[in-house]
């Protein structure tokens, strides 16, 4: 991203979002790169060459070849196939963490931003309180005690990603409940309630957006990690952590095999931001600016 | 002198602390009782005998009330008492003594890392906003918050480690026994884990950088003729400082979360192996005070991170 060039400030072009979007290389190559990838975690196994699961001893750790574009893994299972059935989960995964996290922040900092006072200042210290878990290490003791699985670890990254939500939520509140028009229809009578979900929540959603775009690289992030100690995705089922755990412990025999499950995170990771980016940039009310 | 004004805040702040606390200390101890299954079961492990699951309900008092449990967590924790292993059966408390200085060494080297690289190319980047050094800098931050950390630890390990022989692919040496091989050993992990340092430290620096020099006031001393390198230096540095303190907290306390997987890559015997080692074997009172470590320490460097800032932002004056 470039500086606001003085240029750019007093010619005033505001180019629809559209258009900003197709000139954006960054927006159509993440935008297009994310559902090609959702497409193939959907589509996985009726388009995968192999059966992601088919163990084959006679062929094991082969390099690439035509049969098997990037090799097989240690247990002669086709590379590409595995990395087809890692990216279902990875996408569900980033997409269940932040959910959660947006479900359960925007109404809680909704209501703490609008009702104020005590109920205010003791939401803030139990956001206070769980912020101050690392969320992979919080993953990691609620997958220790409930059962090592995605969804477990995912949920504990999700209600950790919360307080994000809640504090963002409650300053747009803060800001939109002082605003004249909203002391306007309260005195026209208007209920708490339709004050927030007609006026503040608009506003408030809009922050919440964005921020949930930035976070879901972070969700990808934290699943291979709990993937890559199996905490996360259960083997044999495949994912792009688990891959990594186990290129890793042939690191020596084939070392190639890791950068193709390493490559793919990072550029997934990257296609999230470049996708939360254009959010930013798109839902921005002063209009994109480069 | 420090005014009455902002005393009052950092009052406040250290008062702060006390509610946060507890609900740490609380949502540590919850954890473990969190399981559907009797924690008295999951503490025995694999096929304990009825007269053993007696025993650790016994031990622990699993079989009184939940809030005098947590009553009577709470006040052995306070006298420095996390229990014992269910494993090793040593006590809590010196398993985390023994295994938490490797841990702060690469948070801390890592973070150093993180500094010298990121700051520069912060600074770089808003002096000369839109140049090559600014799209590298940028391009540098994307990568830094998207790249697996945990996978660029393996890729040293193979490159820098097995195939160059630079440094020792895995393990760790004692500081307090030859602290030049103990940063040496150290030297991967602690790249491994300021990648999203680096990052951080990059944009939040280019950004807080660009406001300040974009500035009514610089503006005034550019059109007064002061060079712009001495704007830089002289005016733009100064207001960095804050932010720097700032995003330093925040770094470090993801630093240390990341160490769990940094940790298990390079096989370095720290508290972040320690919590992946104890929650596959459910060495849930291990779990338990690691949590409970990691969550003080967090809330530590926030309450100096604030103090700092109270302390150093000349616009808390009454």
């Amino acid at each position: 991203m470039a500086t606001i060039s003085v240029e750019a400030q007093t010619k005033k072009v505001t180019p629809t979002k559209w258009r900003y979007f197709l000139h954006s290389p960054t927006a159509v190559a993440s935008v297009s790169y994310l559902i090609v990838l959702a497409l193939i975690g959907a589509l996985a196994p009726w388009i995968s060459p192999y059966d992601p699961n088919e163990i084959n001893l006679s062929d094991v750790m082969a390099a690439p070849s035509a049969a098997h574009w990037l090799g097989t893994d240690d247990l002669g299972r086709d590379v590409v196939s595995r990395l087809m059935a890692g990216a279902g989960p990875s996408l569900f995964a980033s997409i269940l963490a932040v959910s959660i996290g947006t479900t359960l922040g925007v109404p809680i900092g909704l209501l703490a931003g609008y009702v104020g006072g005590r109920t205010d200042s003791s939401i803030s210290r139990v956001l206070d309180a769980l912020l101050s878990f690392p969320s992979i290490v919080f993953a990691i003791g609620i997958a220790g005690v409930l059962g090592p699985g995605l969804v477990n670890g995912m949920v504990a990254i999700g209600i950790l990603m919360m307080p994000g939500f809640a504090r963002l939520t409650r300053a747009t509140t803060m800001v939109v409940k002082q605003e004249l028009y909203v002391d306007a229809i309260r005195a026209f009578g208007a209920t708490p309630f339709r004050i927030v979900t007609r006026h503040v929540l608009p506003n408030a959603v809009q922050s919440a957006i964005v921020h949930a775009g930035l976070l879901l690289a972070i969700g990808l992030l934290a699943e291979s990690s709990l993937s890559y100690l199996g905490l996360g995705v259960q083997p044999p089922r495949s994912s792009w952590g688990g891959m990594l755990a186990r290129a890793y412990n042939y690191m020596e025999v084939a070392p190639e095999q890791m950068y193709a499950p390493g490559l793919a995170i990072l550029f997934t990771a990257l296609a999230f931001n470049g996708l939360g980016e254009v959010v930013r940039l798109a839902l921005d009310p002063r209009g994109p600016k480069r | 002198m420090i005014s009455r004004e902002r005393r009052r805040m950092i009052g406040k702040r250290v008062l702060q602390v006390v509610p946060v606390l507890l609900l740490v200390t609380f949502f540590s101890f919850i954890l473990v009782h969190l399981s559907p299954v009797d924690p008295a079961l999951l503490l025995a492990g694999e096929n304990p005998t009825p007269a053993q699951i007696e025993e650790i309900r016994r031990f622990y008092g699993f079989d009184q009330p939940l809030i005098v449990q947590y009553g009577k967590w709470l006040w052995n924790v306070l006298h420095g008492d996390l229990s014992i292993s269910m494993l090793s059966r040593e006590p809590v408390v010196s398993t985390i003594a023994s295994k938490f200085p490797a841990t702060l060494l690469i948070v801390v080297y890592g973070m150093v890392i993180a500094v010298v690289v990121g700051a520069p190319l912060g600074i770089w980047a808003a002096a000369k906003p839109g140049s090559f050094a600014d799209q590298f800098a940028t391009a540098v931050a994307s990568f830094g918050v998207a790249v697996p950390y945990f996978w660029v630890g393996m890729v040293l390990v193979l490159v820098l480690g097995l195939q160059l022989g630079l440094f020792p692919a895995t393990g760790a040496v004692p500081f307090s026994k030859d602290p030049w091989g103990a940063i040496h050993a150290a030297t991967l992990p602690a790249i491994a884990l300021s990648m999203s340092g680096i990052a951080e430290i990059v944009r939040q620096l280019r950004a807080s950088l660009l406001e300040v020099l974009s500035s009514n006031y610089v503006r005034t001393l550019r059109a007064k003729g002061l060079p712009a390198s001495a704007i830089l230096w002289r005016h733009g540095l100064k207001n960095v400082g804050i932010t720097l303190v700032t995003v330093i907290g925040l770094v470090f306390n993801r630093k240390l979360g990341a160490t769990v997987v940094i940790e298990t890559v390079f096989a370095i015997p720290g508290t972040g192996s320690a919590i992946v080692y104890a929650t596959v074997n459910k060495d849930f009172v291990v779990v338990q005070g690691i949590i409970l470590l990691f969550a003080v320490i967090v809330v530590s460097v926030n309450l100096l991170t604030d103090l700092a800032y109270a302390l150093l932002d000349p616009r808390v004056e009454d």
